[in-house]
């Protein structure tokens, strides 16, 4: 009966069982590491997990005594299903469960099972019409074979070219088409009444697996495998934002919606210039005000200070204060700011904050996202900047974060001439940080601020990157940044999200 | 009578799109199944027809009436005498004792039907938050439009003028950007015209449209009047661009050459939001007032929004506090009898009822400010204009009914495209969007209320008045839902709260012929001793309007009283 199906079609059908099993495995085991880290572990505990499956596998296919092809198809398909949809499943779950390992290890191991499953019924299938001596070596060596292949490929052309989601879901879609496939090529063990039904079934599997290709872009960004660009350790989504903590190079990164925040590697040099400009332009700061900052980072700088009495921060989401207080690698790097006694958190947005009467602060250190929207635009704003000055007395400092005066020059220029508009003396400063590139700030104050005088009282081995002469470098701007006169952000025009917007969009 | 099934009532007020889109609008109703509470609102209209519709003096009262026959009016508690009696507590009332009081007249008491002073300019308060329940936005006034102004600077809203007597509003009433957006395609755009997907054909003739009508706003008379103007007592008197008051605005735009669908939808959505009416409907010179009127000195742009999260209740309260003891709510004035005007000084009686005490009240005054809408004058004034009878039958004032609902939300909807803006509306939709209660207070995340209107804007209504009062409170938010989820497929999920208020004759209808008829004109002058002054004098019932007659309504009454004075 079968003798008439040409030999090297079986054989076909193994190899092609045989990639897609090793595809499964090395997806798993690539997907654990981008997104848990720590990939001598993840694949470790993968392949352990896959191995042990598969003999859990073959040793379950003894209990399988009747209709074997119909069984190989079905457990085919499932196969199919599964491992097609394992990668995509896996990623958009991740930043929502909490027993993401289990999930991960559990899918491993069923399609650990059904792997293990296939090989042994199929040499049943196939050993009442072929040489059972023959038939071993040669399903063998095809199975070997077809490892090597999914090896090589995998690194150098799937995981480029198509990337974990389209990998995932093309080996399940081909993995279906060969259950399709199989339905002819074994149809003379087939009972006549269920051939219809596994053909369906097959069509079905397939159709699905078709739809999340479509769909693959989509299921990607949600995964935000491509954006970051580094090893997620960590994602959440607060009702406010998504956050996300990423790892490479030697430290760690974390993204707000998608845009950079700060990196572990450089950030010292972002917030010692956003902070100490403000700091020492006063003799005994005591009460310090952080806006936005949730990070913790910018208080910790603040706290260097011995004079510092009271510092009160004012962050939209509680989710991002309190990763910053039980995050390790975060709580390490912010040395714990945000536990310090001394320090108070308010989880308000800062346009509402901003009404309540409180007691003038000393220092104001702004540190809100880039005015990428309009819900971050209005903090910008001459009516904010406003109502910021019942928050001072006369010789408060106030140092703002306002975007880079070089890829962004009318959104940065704009933030220095809104502040003038509602009354502020400014003097611009800026610093390089090597994950950003040229950074702007403000320094802004009620009264002007004489710059040449500023001398830092912290010991200088508690800075890094400020000492008195780049103290004052800060504020002398080179040849490639003029300055500019935009339009006023007002709230009724939203101009610096709009300027933002057209000259951020076209950097990237 | 029938009562309105809810899938007709879906159908008929929003078209079968909303219905597609629902598609579970046979089951039990969102609010049984997502347990959203909510309830019904509408204006006085009991207390209204209790006493009003037959007095003494409608003794020609048909028969057939009968069913809605008065309560007799029973038997004066107690009399008072004051000089002035305002009758009315909308803006134009309120506007009228804002002007007396300002000008050093103490001597008069406002009386409201309803509980809540502000008519349709009333706003509501819930779970933290405020939000309109009708008007919510004025557009900076031109400098001639000098009461407005001097109001808002009281106010604190204007901070100053210019040079050249612009007013300077302060930042934080300013409508705050993102001020509107539209949702066209599955997504939303900026703006109020879908321009994603129109074509250069569309685009040019909008173009062309504003093109139009910046050269309107720049024309001026002799005298230097606008042709369009803001209120229109300001509006030159030519009579070559009150003949646009012939035509309606699509025929208007007919002879134009202006015949892309997505510029008429655009247009008809200005009609149906600022008139209650459609472009087939509306007078031409209505039509293009809304925009003429709010460009200055050739400036494409339209003069800023100023908005408050109560909407204009902001102005109502402001009057509200500053008159404080001179405005009595809940007190129906049931008569009117005034004397000969020949009498000096003049005098009238006024019969009230008190809807809280339950008892009747009698007022003798010199003067009344009759503040209330033209439609109840002839149940209230003894001896109302006999003679212009024929005049209004044959134009009537028209009135146009409006759904509000307030709808509230645990946290935003899914939100395709550009972000929540002040105003959103949906490209075709019947309704007329909503605008976000905590937008000008920038909370931009977690609960907020979405403020929802709907004009009955059609030509020939599927249903009666009573059919309309008879919908239950359910359904009503059955159908706010069907038009949210067009944009928001979420929606339901989220709703927490629903009131639904329901306006009858809320706002008069500029319809073609009437803006300059003579009904109109004569509805504006006094009837022996009593003064008009409500919005509808205007035809338009725009709050621009209601202060100027509240104001010039006022300034008769005071020189009453000085030509009195000076005649002894």
């Amino acid at each position: 009966m079968l003798n008439r199906v040409p030999l090297f079609l079986l054989y076909l059908n193994v190899l092609v069982i045989a990639i897609c099993g090793l595809i499964y495995e090395l997806l798993a085991g690539t997907l654990a590491s981008y997104v848990l880290g720590d990939s001598v572990t993840q694949f470790s505990l993968v392949i352990g997990t896959y191995l042990s499956a598969m003999g859990v596998g073959a040793w379950l296919s003894r209990y399988i005594e009747q209709q074997l092809a119909r069984a190989f198809i079905e457990i085919e398909l499932a196969l199919a299903f599964l491992g097609g949809i394992s990668a995509p499943l896996l990623f958009v779950v991740f930043p929502w469960v909490d027993w993401f390992r289990p999930l991960l290890l559990g899918t491993v191991f069923s399609v650990g099972v059904f792997v293990g499953l296939e090989l042994p019924l199929l040499m049943r299938i196939l050993k009442e019409h072929l040489d059972f001596s023959d038939l071993v070596s040669r399903v063998l060596a095809f199975d070997y074979v077809g490892a090597l292949i999914a090896s090589i490929l995998f690194p150098l052309v799937f995981i480029p070219y198509l990337g974990l989601v389209r990998t995932s879901l093309i080996f399940g879609i081909l993995n279906a088409c060969v259950g399709l496939w199989s339905t002819f090529l074994l149809r003379p063990l087939l009972s006549q009444k269920h051939v219809p039904g596994l053909r369906w079934r097959s069509l079905i599997v397939i159709g699905i697996l078709i739809l999340g290709l479509f769909r693959a872009d989509q299921l990607t960004l949600i995964a935000e495998e491509s954006t970051l660009g580094g090893k997620v350790i960590h994602t959440m989504r607060s009702p406010y934002q998504r956050i996300a903590i990423t790892r490479k190079k030697g430290g760690f990164q974390l993204f707000i919606n998608g845009n950079l925040q700060f990196n572990s590697v450089d950030e010292y040099r972002y917030h010692e210039a956003l902070v100490h400009p403000a700091m020492v332009g006063l003799r005994v700061p005591k009460r310090v005000l952080v806006m936005g900052g949730g990070d913790g980072l910018a208080v910790r700088e603040i706290l260097k200070y011995p004079s510092v009495q009271e510092v009160l921060l004012v962050d939209l989401d509680p989710a991002m204060t309190e990763l910053s207080k039980s995050f390790p690698p975060l709580v390490e790097l912010n040395r714990s700011a945000l536990l310090d006694p001394r320090v108070s958190i308010v989880n308000q947005d800062a346009f509402l904050w901003i009404n309540h009467a409180v007691e003038p602060f000393d220092c104001v250190v702004i540190d809100f996202p880039d005015p990428s929207s309009f819900s971050i635009g209005k903090l910008y704003t001459s009516h904010f900047f406003r109502k910021l000055k019942a928050k001072l007395h006369e010789d408060s400092l106030v140092s703002i974060q306002s975007t880079s005066p070089l890829v962004a020059p009318k959104s940065y220029w704009c933030v220095i001439r809104t502040l003038e508009s509602a009354g502020f003396s400014v003097r611009p400063y800026h610093a390089t940080v090597p994950s950003f590139g040229i950074w702007g700030y403000a320094l802004a104050s009620l009264s002007k601020t004489d710059v040449d005088r500023f001398i830092l009282p912290i010991a200088a081995s508690d800075l890094r990157f400020l000492n008195d002469e780049s103290l004052r470098d800060l504020f002398v701007f080179p040849q490639d940044i003029q300055e500019l006169t935009p339009e006023i952000n007002r709230l009724d025009n939203q101009a610096l999200v709009r300027y933002y917007d057209e000259e951020w969009h076209g950097f990237d | 009578m029938a009562s309105i099934n809810r899938r007709d009532l879906i159908s008929a007020l929003l078209g079968a799109a909303a219905l597609r889109v629902t598609g579970c609008s046979t089951g039990d109703p969102a609010t049984q199944r997502l347990k959203i509470e909510g309830e019904l609102f509408s204006p006085d209209f009991e207390t209204g027809h209790r006493f009003r519709a037959s007095t003494a003096f409608r003794k020609s009262s048909v028969a057939g009436q009968a069913s809605r026959a008065a309560e007799p009016i029973g038997a004066i508690d107690e009399w008072k005498e004051i000089p002035v009696v305002i009758v009315g507590g909308g803006i134009a009332g309120l506007s009228a004792a804002w002007h007396l009081k300002r000008s050093g007249f103490e001597q008069f008491q406002l009386l409201e039907l309803e509980d809540h002073l502000g008519g349709t300019s009333r706003s509501g308060e819930n779970h933290g938050f405020q939000f309109p329940w009708g008007a919510h936005y004025i557009t900076t006034p031109m400098p001639e439009n000098t009461h407005l102004i001097a109001l808002l600077q009281e106010m604190g809203v204007v901070e100053g003028l210019t040079s050249d007597g612009k007013p300077v509003v302060a930042e934080e009433y300013l409508c705050r950007e993102p001020e509107e957006r539209v949702f066209a395609d599955d997504h939303w755009q900026e703006g109020l015209f879908p321009v994603a997907g129109s074509t250069q054909e569309d685009l040019d003739q909008l173009a062309g449209f504003h093109q139009r009508m910046l050269e309107y706003s720049l024309m001026r008379d002799e005298q230097g009047k606008r042709f369009f103007a803001l209120p229109i007592a300001l509006s030159s008197e030519d009579t070559q661009s009150r003949k646009l008051d012939q035509i309606s605005m699509l025929q208007w735009m007919e002879q134009q050459g202006w015949t892309s669908s997505k510029l008429r939808w655009y247009v008809d959505y200005a009609c149906r939001d600022d008139y209650g009416l459609t472009i087939d409907r509306t007078s031409a010179w209505a039509g293009i007032l809304y925009y003429a009127s709010r460009l200055q000195n050739g400036v494409q742009a339209s003069q800023d929004v100023i908005t408050w999260p109560s909407g204009n209740g902001h102005i109502v309260k402001h009057l509200q506090a500053s008159l404080k003891e001179k405005l009595q709510p809940g007190m129906m004035v049931a008569r009117i009898s005034p004397t000969e005007q020949s009498e000096r000084p003049a005098s009238c009686e006024l019969v009230v009822y008190d809807k809280v005490q339950k008892r009747f009240l009698g007022y003798r005054c010199n003067r009344v400010i009759f503040a209330a809408p033209q439609f109840v004058a002839k149940h209230v004034i003894e001896g109302f204009r006999p003679e212009r009878s024929t005049a209004a039958q044959d134009l009537p004032f028209q009135y146009g009914w409006w759904l509000v609902a307030n709808v509230h939300l645990s946290s935003r909807p899914s939100d395709p495209g550009f972000p929540m803006s002040w105003d959103n509306i949906i490209f075709e939709s019947k309704s007329l969007g909503y605008v976000v209660a905590t937008h000008q207070l920038g909370i931009d995340h977690g609960p907020t209320v979405l403020t929802w209107y709907y004009p009955f804007a059609d030509a020939n209504p599927s249903f009666t008045r009573e059919q309309l009062l008879s919908v239950p409170w359910s359904d009503w938010v059955e159908m706010v839902l069907s038009d949210l989820e067009i944009a928001h497929r979420d929606i339901r999920s989220l709703v927490t709260r629903v009131d639904v208020m329901r306006w009858g004759h809320a706002m008069v209808q500029p319809y073609t012929n009437f803006l300059w008829s003579e009904t109109k004109r004569l509805a504006a002058m006094p009837d022996r001793n009593i003064h008009f002054a409500n919005t509808d004098l205007s035809g338009i019932a725009l709050l621009e309007e209601a202060v100027h007659h509240g104001v010039r309504a006022a300034n008769e009454v005071l020189d009453s009283f000085h030509d009195h004075k000076t005649a002894g």
